[in-house]
């Protein structure tokens, strides 16, 4: 399985997916840190995928959704975006509704 | 290698000419920045569409030589 198809996987078999540095309980950097503290408050079950542990994913993740940083959100296969998008999303309500819409929380 | 404000702002103007671009340097060592951007093409654009508009100026310095410039895109 190459690095594209990984990746695939990895999202299209868990519903909400943080690529990350790190992990939820230890973060390696402050973003990852503050969209898993994000989604915790939200109380919705994800996958994260410590990018630090795979080099592959980390350059994939960064060509497969065409961006440059990490963390990076996946809900149901879809990209919803990096700290700066998942942060205010949360602030404006709208990634709670993102999540109820798809039934996750 | 940090960049000096001045240089990220000369690079967005000239993918996004009509941006106001406010910036802050957050901990004064040329290398943690938050930026506000407001511009009219944005309209109609998603905010990753935006945010991929901004990077795409940063001509790949976005995750490299500026690890960390938090992005806020504001319709003008």
């Amino acid at each position: 399985m190459n690095t594209e198809e990984e990746i695939k996987k990895i999202i299209s078999s868990n519903d909400v997916c943080l690529f990350m540095k790190g992990t939820p309980d230890t973060p390696q950097c402050g973003f990852s840190m503050a969209v898993s503290n994000v989604l915790k408050h939200l109380d919705v079950k994800f996958l994260g995928v410590n990018v630090l542990e795979n080099q592959n994913i980390r350059d994939g993740i960064k060509s497969f959704s065409d961006w440059p940083t990490i963390p990076q959100l996946y809900v149901k296969g879809n990209f919803v975006g990096g700290c700066d998008i998942v942060k205010e999303m949360f602030e404006k309500g709208e990634l709670k509704e993102l999540f109820k819409k798809n039934s996750l929380i | 290698m940090p960049i000096p404000i001045e240089d990220i702002k000369n690079m967005i103007i000239n993918e996004i000419p009509d941006a106001s671009i406010e910036i802050k340097d957050l901990m004064g060592d040329n290398n943690h920045y938050s930026a506000v951007i407001k511009s009219k093409v944005f309209e109609g654009m998603s905010k990753i569409e935006q945010h991929k508009l901004v990077y795409k100026s940063l001509k790949g310095k976005m995750g490299n030589e500026l690890h960390a410039l938090s992005i806020t895109t504001k319709v003008k």
